[in-house]
């Protein structure tokens, strides 16, 4: 085995053709197409992929640009039969209709909800420091890299509120 | 067995709700929301198909001429490329909807920029999409195209064509009159799921994986573009990543890997880039409208103008009904209504989400709301004043009608303040905060479906039909209403969609998929009912069936017997159809502020009220609503189509350029839905809900624009700039 990426826990080797986007090699390569390609230009979110533990756009980074990283796919997050919390969320509130950008939703929220436990600020929070409270403006602002033309975008804030709690509780 | 079903009468006997599962209407999940929420539901190009290759669309960089050479030789030699493929049953525009025949063709003709020319063909989709962009060609020019809607003389679309009584006449005599006209710019559908579709051929019979709305109408579209007869074609599309009617027409990727998959007999992928989804399938028109009102001293319309100017390419028979809504909406004796087209050389228009009403409501309704001005009148008020007992001009009956209970319920759930109005009331720093409202107003269309239901001697049921699911919540409803009727719960219906193999419906467009499959599904369940009742000696109004069982101890298995019973519905709108005026009503209600000195505008909260009869699960109809005034929102203020004036190419061709609005445009919002049963809409009382949400609301906007501002604009979207331009000091 060559240069090696992790998907979702398991070692993969990378392809050879350096022009593959790691979008490209994770839905094409490896199968895994929950992974979506919407806009292949990074402007619309739904090929969102947590790496080292960070949201990205994976259709604006080529794979063969992540030896030894780890990625994190909505596959990895959870099944129909083991979902994750956020998943269960986004079922109950009904936060999807065609359920194409939904992946990607779901993958940014459950990095983003990291990223506000870590504090991190947002242009929609009052102070650059200290500690931040999750509200629904934080939410939309975190989120607003994920478009959803279905404009399910009241459910999608109000399922990701409601996974919050639960973890947090 | 087939049981037929034309509905020449409204139906009152409101079924389903005698039934005793209690599962219609209720709030329940999607039945396919894990697959979705977890990537495991497979849209058009994700399935694994060994040997598949790669297609990517060569387009024209001319807006109008003649091809005279594609030199496949300048990229055959490339890495893994294959083939190009130019055959002239290549289709160079998508199908509108319903069109049900082979839409434009004959590639080597080029009718505006990014039209579709050539297939390229590849191992791997980097080989492909490198070689399209490499494909040299030859063009032959036409100069002189026309690319814009007022560089030539547009055509009448005579049977849009109102004229009843005198309206220049009753403008002049009017209390209060209002004589404005508005534009609308173009909109783009932009579902998340690109265009795309994976055809097989295996010698004799075509299997295509593809992203459509409308199965029934697309496998004729496909079998007469590439001459093949329709029983060896098979469409399936059970996961649609959005359509808003871009998809309702089989589109040029479909065709173009049928060709392909057939002349390379292997497997052929081909979607779309995103730029290609937006240049080469469906613009909406933009639009100029012209609205004239005069009302009396009470406010009460006595005439009624609205014209319009819509385009489209040389060829099409598709215009923008701007006019739908206006033919019936309020009461006007004297009445002057017009559609015209302009012939240009731009892409295609066709249907985006909500065709007509989408922009010729915001327009009406801004209107609506400076004659409320003029004549001193709350808006609310002059609506409810307005509303007819009967279509206006045809003299029909309505199916049913709730603007009345949509416009005071939404008002009194947003607080909505009835008091006298003037602009520029509330400053909160930078930010001026306004109201405004608006009627709601949706044709409600329902056509002829077919739909197999059968009962399983595991007491379980399957419902097959090739009615699809574009994130609408069809899997879910039809196991409602097939749940509801059958007494199951709707877990152990198991809905098989979007394949042509299955019994034929309209599929999804118009806001009629759900009245016209779900009656269909109703038919069959109706008649499946009545065979069990015949088995268990009771007729079929007595049967009571509920859990598995049957009323009187016996469960459905034993029924059953160990056989399968199957019964196929076939619902067909009669005289319904001609005999009432059907449509969706409601009523918006916004907050915006406006920034003083950058015009920026945000929606801070917003409501819509709708009656739409039925409603068959109230949590993915709520979900409807919610996506439609989320469209108002990009109506309002973001959504533009913009157009090179050189060579009529559309300039943001991309999510960064055109704006649709992301969550953080989008606050909280509130639904209510009136509950009605629309006896005349179809046997299951529902109405379409789809598209209503987005008819009207941009002018709630715009009106809260005004209210909170004072900048009075005539343009949609109404981008900071403009807001700018108009406002005062």
């Amino acid at each position: 085995m060559g240069e090696t990426i992790s998907v979702n826990g398991t070692q993969r080797s990378l392809p050879d053709d350096p022009r593959i986007t790691l979008l490209d090699f994770l839905r094409r390569d490896l199968g895994l197409t929950g992974s979506k390609k919407g806009c292949d230009h990074g402007q619309c979110g739904a090929c969102t992929v947590i790496v080292n533990g960070i949201r990205i756009n994976s259709c604006l980074t080529l794979a063969a640009m992540h030896e030894g990283d780890s990625v994190t796919t909505i596959e990895g997050l959870g099944t129909p039969e083991d979902p994750s919390p956020l998943q269960r969320a986004f079922v109950d509130q009904d936060g999807f209709q065609c359920g194409y950008c939904t992946p990607g939703q779901i993958c940014s929220a459950t990095a983003m909800l990291e990223e506000l436990a870590n504090d991190w600020p947002s242009d929609a929070s009052n102070d650059l420091e200290g500690k931040i409270e999750i509200s629904g403006e934080e939410i939309r602002e975190r989120m607003s890299g994920n478009l959803c033309r279905c404009g399910a975008y009241a459910n999608i804030v109000a399922a990701i509120r409601d996974a919050a709690t639960e973890t947090s509780a | 067995m087939t049981v037929h079903l034309k509905q020449d009468e409204p139906d009152t006997s409101n079924r389903l709700d005698g039934m005793k599962q209690g599962v219609i209407g209720q709030p329940i999940s999607r039945v396919e929301g894990l697959a979705k929420v977890t990537g495991t539901a497979p849209y058009a190009a994700e399935y694994p198909i060994e040997g598949c290759v790669e297609g990517v669309l060569a387009t024209a960089t001319i807006t109008r001429g003649e091809i005279l050479k594609i030199d496949k030789d300048s990229v055959l030699g490339m890495p893994g490329v294959i083939a190009v493929i130019d055959d002239p049953r290549l289709t160079t525009r998508a199908a509108q909807g319903t069109a049900n025949e082979a839409p434009q063709q004959s590639p080597r003709t080029v009718c505006y920029w990014g039209q579709p020319i050539a297939l390229v063909v590849a191992e791997t989709f980097e080989q492909a999409r490198d070689a399209a962009k490499h494909l040299a060609v030859e063009y032959r020019p036409h100069d002189g195209a026309p690319l814009s809607p007022d560089a030539v003389e547009p055509e009448e679309q005579e049977d849009e064509t109102v004229r009843q009584g005198d309206l220049v006449h009753a403008m002049s005599e009017a209390a209060h009159s209002v004589d404005v006209t508005f534009t609308t710019k173009g909109h783009a559908s932009a579902a998340m799921e690109p265009h795309a579709a994976i055809a097989q051929w295996d010698g004799d019979q075509l299997t295509v994986h593809a992203s459509l709305q409308m199965l029934n109408y697309n496998i004729s579209e496909l079998a007469d573009a590439i001459d093949l007869p329709e029983e060896k074609v098979r469409l399936v599309s059970r996961f649609v990543g959005g359509g808003f009617g871009s998809k309702l027409g089989v589109s040029e990727e479909t065709v173009a890997a049928a060709i392909a998959a057939m002349q390379l007999e292997r497997p052929v992928r081909v979607v779309m880039s995103r730029q290609q989804v937006f240049q080469c399938i469906m613009r909406r028109s933009e639009t100029t409208q012209r609205l004239r009102l005069a009302a009396d001293q009470k406010g009460r319309l006595t005439g009624f103008g609205h014209e319009a100017l819509v385009s489209n390419l040389p060829g099409e028979t598709f215009a923008e009904p701007v006019l739908q809504s206006s033919h019936f909406l309020y009461a006007a004796q004297n009445r002057k209504l017009m559609l015209e087209v302009a012939r240009i050389h731009r892409m295609t228009a066709g249907s985006v989400r909500a065709p007509g009403e989408a922009v010729g409501m915001p327009a009406l309704e801004g209107a609506m709301d400076v004659l409320a001005e003029r004549a001193g009148i709350d808006p609310v008020e002059l609506r409810l004043r307005n509303i007819p007992k009967e279509n206006p001009e045809e003299g029909l009956p309505f199916s049913s009608h709730k603007l009345a209970e949509c416009l005071r319920e939404g008002a009194e759930a947003f607080g909505w303040d009835s008091g006298p109005r003037k602009p520029r009331q509330k400053r909160k720093g930078e930010w001026w905060v306004g109201t405004g409202m608006a009627s709601a107003a949706r044709v409600h269309n329902v056509g002829e479906a077919k739909a197999r239901v059968t009962l399983k001697p595991d007491g379980t049921a399957l419902v097959e039909t090739d009615m699809t699911d574009i994130g609408t919540g069809t899997y879910t409803i039809l196991a409602q209403i097939a749940g509801e009727m059958l007494g199951l719960d709707p877990e152990n219906v198991l809905v098989d969609l979007g394949d042509t193999r299955h019994p034929r419906g309209p599929g999804s467009g118009g806001s009629w998929g759900a009245s016209s499959s779900g009656s269909a599904v109703y038919v069959a369940c109706k008649a499946l009912r009545e065979e069990l009742a015949d088995r268990v000696g009771v007729t079929e109004t007595k049967l009571d069936l509920a859990d598995g069982k049957v009323a009187g101890g016996h469960s459905l298995a034993q029924v059953l017997a160990g056989e399968p019973l199957a019964r196929e519905g076939h619902y067909e709108p009669g005289a319904i159809a001609d005999d009432f005026t059907a449509a969706g009503f409601g009523a918006f209600f916004a907050q915006v502020r406006v920034n003083h000195f950058t015009g920026e505008s945000r929606v801070d909260r917003m409501l819509g009220a709708f009656g739409f009869g039925r409603v068959l699960n109230r949590k993915t109809a709520r979900s409807q609503c919610l996506g439609g005034i989320t469209w108002s929102i990009g109506a309002a203020l973001t959504e533009a189509l913009e157009f090179d004036p050189r060579d009529g190419h559309l300039v943001n061709c991309d999510l960064a350029e055109y704006h649709v609005p992301v969550h953080r445009d989008v606050p909280d919002l509130e639904v209510i839905m009136v509950e009605e049963r629309d006896p005349a809409a179809s046997p299951i009382q529902a109405k379409g809900i789809g598209e209503l949400g987005m008819c009207g609301g941009a002018a709630a906007i715009g009106n809260a624009i005004y209210n909170a501002c004072g900048a009075r604009l005539f343009d949609y979207p109404m981008t900071p700039d403009r807001v700018l331009a108009c406002m005062p000091d």
